[in-house]
């Protein structure tokens, strides 16, 4: 389909004197890509090192050397992260706390996510019953919203009730927002299952549960396992709906939440929060990396045609 | 839809035994029938049981709450009487008016076009540029595409810390750069000025230098996203088609415009759909950049600032609900024009 459409010079060439179009595009790309390669690695990474590279002075000596692209020895300065650590109760800035709430807040939307969207994405993939295509569709569509949308009933809601500060409030919402998410990917992941590995462990006796438990997880477990990383990063990264329910409540701010609150302050120095946006960065790089494999086909698989 | 969910019926196991048509084996069939028929009710029943709490989240989460804030965009609410405020107020055209007829919401959404088109644009290109770069493989492939997906999966708030550190004007690595290495002669305030006079050939243009760093922002954060699903997709063409052409003395340049393009197109418009819905929709990065301020404010932003530092809870309830509506359009309009392209092609 494509190759009538090539350049007829390029076709019919005998070697040429002179300018030779595919030695000179040849070279050029040879140079060109270890050159990319490293500015692209640049813009990526530069901003992570530079945000560690901070973490580790004062703003004195930041103040006095802005230019500095690494550090000396009696610059090394890990007073930033005891204080940023420390409880506000003893003069810090409370980031374990922050910690402890978006680690909770993560933690119990991944388990309650899964545990509501892997019957449900079962139910998708396998089983006909009616109004399957319309579910479908209503969970594509969730997954589209505009969370600003939301957030405005929601926000009137939880203001009426007076539920606003309350975890258990965000955790539910942050459910909401990536079932959808959930469902879709498990879906296509259960849909390469065999059908005749359930049918045998029907004819074995096995009941509809039974089967979905002992045949049908297992199989469908790195798919579980990376969406279940996948929420966790959602959940610990997620900002709008924190901002909205939780900004009056200090004990309750999630990390991305406490950075951005104290970010505004100006009595809390630069360096400190670098080491408090190391301290929320560096869960993600780790679990990133360590299921890096899993997680890209997981990123993928939510969004290719099942 | 309906009518598709019948043919769904047929993609899954095909039935052993025909429900309808005539059945010669009189004595074995309507008692296979009545079996089949009472597995089907208890598929569908079992079915609907393991997708009911999802959907009762789903309701509860997101489909109460979309139309309550359409209720909410026909109401004059206020935060402070929001107590009183149900379902059975008194309904009225008036947010809708005030708002399509403000000048600061059509630029707001005049922004948002502008910063989701760019955004998603640039975005695609590095992308693509890196995907096509890290093709072939060599050593510590791995480890360099594993790490060009972080400005992806970092937390926002701490990526948007570190952009506005680096960019601040009094101890920012860029304008110190600037200043003592290119020679500008003042800091730039990237995210907190509207206008940055700069001279290009003698000519003096202005330009919009915070909606530009707030674009490239967008860029870099979203860039491996559609490198990702490019590395993706050229890793399913096959490699016997770059080679064909190769010995039928094609230069890369012309293997990439008519082998590996006509391959990447869908993809990419996949990308591009997605991209800009999501780049439409953002509020975290430009709230967290600028705040919205010096020509950056986009609809999200504006909502936000409607429903809580106004009060104003109808007419942001209105202007989020435009919003939706015009990404709906807009997608539409894509759809049909690429699908219609897909059709001639």
């Amino acid at each position: 389909m494509t190759a009538t459409g090539l350049d007829k010079t390029a076709l019919s060439r005998p070697e040429r004197r002179g300018f030779n179009r595919d030695r000179f595009e040849n070279r050029l790309f040879r140079v060109l890509k270890p050159i990319v390669i490293v500015l692209l690695m640049i813009v990526a990474l530069f901003p992570f090192y530079y945000m560690a590279l901070l973490s580790f002075r004062s703003l004195d000596s930041l103040l006095q050397n802005p230019g500095a692209l690494w550090i000396s020895l009696d610059e090394f300065n890990l007073s930033t992260y005891v204080d940023v650590l420390t409880p506000v109760s003893e003069g810090g800035q409370g980031f374990i706390i922050f910690m402890r709430n978006s680690l909770l807040v993560a933690l119990s939307t991944v388990l309650l996510t899964l545990l509501v969207t892997i019957p449900g994405a079962y139910a998708v993939s396998r089983l006909q019953f009616f109004g399957r295509r319309q579910v479908s569709g209503l969970f594509l569509a969730v997954y589209f919203f505009p969370a600003i949308l939301l957030a405005v009933p929601l926000f009137v809601f939880f203001t009426q009730v007076g539920l606003r500060g309350s975890l258990v409030a965000l955790i539910i919402v942050y459910v909401s927002q990536v079932a959808a998410v959930s469902i879709y990917t498990l879906r296509n992941y259960f849909a390469t299952v065999p059908v005749s590995l359930e049918e045998a462990a029907a004819i074995d006796g096995c009941g509809r549960l039974q089967t979905m438990w002992k045949i049908s997880l297992p199989l469908a477990m790195p798919a579980v396992v990376s969406n279940g990383l996948f929420i966790f990063m959602i959940a610990w990264n997620e900002f709008l709906f924190a901002l909205l329910f939780l900004v009056e409540k200090r004990d309750s701010w999630t990390v991305s939440l406490g950075l951005s609150q104290l970010s505004g302050s100006i009595e809390v120095p630069t360096t400190v929060l670098m080491a408090g946006s190391v301290i929320i960065t560096l869960p993600i790089i780790v679990l990133f990396f360590a299921s890096e494999r899993l997680l890209v086909g997981g990123l993928t698989a939510g969004a290719e045609k099942g | 839809m309906t009518q598709l969910s019948g043919g769904a019926d047929l993609s899954g196991r095909p039935p052993i035994i025909p429900n309808d048509g005539p059945d010669l084996r009189a004595g074995a069939a309507p008692g296979a029938r009545r079996g089949r028929s009472r597995r089907n009710r208890e598929e569908r029943r079992a079915g609907l049981l393991l997708i009911a709490p999802t959907l009762a989240i789903i309701l509860i989460a997101v489909v109460v709450p979309i139309v309550w804030a359409i209720a909410l965009a026909f109401q004059k609410v206020r935060l402070i009487n929001i107590r009183e405020t149900g379902l059975f107020g008194s309904y009225t055209f008036e947010n809708f008016i005030e708002v399509l007829t403000s000048p600061g919401f059509l630029q707001a959404l005049w922004t948002t076009i502008v910063y989701s088109v760019f955004g998603t644009g640039l975005a695609i290109g590095i992308g693509l540029i890196a995907a096509l770069a890290l093709r072939k493989p060599f050593r510590g492939r791995g480890i360099i595409r594993a790490s060009l997906l972080l400005p992806y999966v970092a937390p926002v708030v701490a990526a948007t810390f570190v952009w506005s550190t680096l960019l601040n004007p009094q101890y920012g690595l860029v304008n110190w750069f600037g200043q003592t290495v290119l020679g500008w002669s003042e800091p730039v305030a990237f995210l907190s000025q509207r206008w940055l006079p700069v001279s290009l050939f003698g000519l003096e243009i202005q330009v919009p230098i915070a909606l530009v760093t707030v674009i490239c922002f967008e860029a870099w954060r979203s860039f491996p996203f559609a490198f990702l699903f490019l590395t993706a997709r050229l890793q399913a063409v096959p490699e016997s088609l770059d080679e064909a052409a190769r010995i039928d003395g094609a230069t890369p340049s012309q293997r990439f415009a008519h082998i590996l393009w006509p391959q990447l197109v869908p993809t990419i418009a996949v990308l591009t759909v997605l991209r800009f819905i999501w780049t439409f929709n953002n509020f975290d990065d430009i709230y967290l950049l600028t705040g919205g301020g010096a020509g950056t404010q986009v609809v999200a932003v504006r909502v936000f600032d409607y429903m809580t530092a106004r009060g104003d809870i109808g007419a942001a309830a209105a202007q989020a609900l435009v919003l939706a509506a015009i990404l709906a359009i807009l997608v539409t309009v894509y759809l049909r024009l690429f699908g219609r392209q897909e059709e001639q092609a």
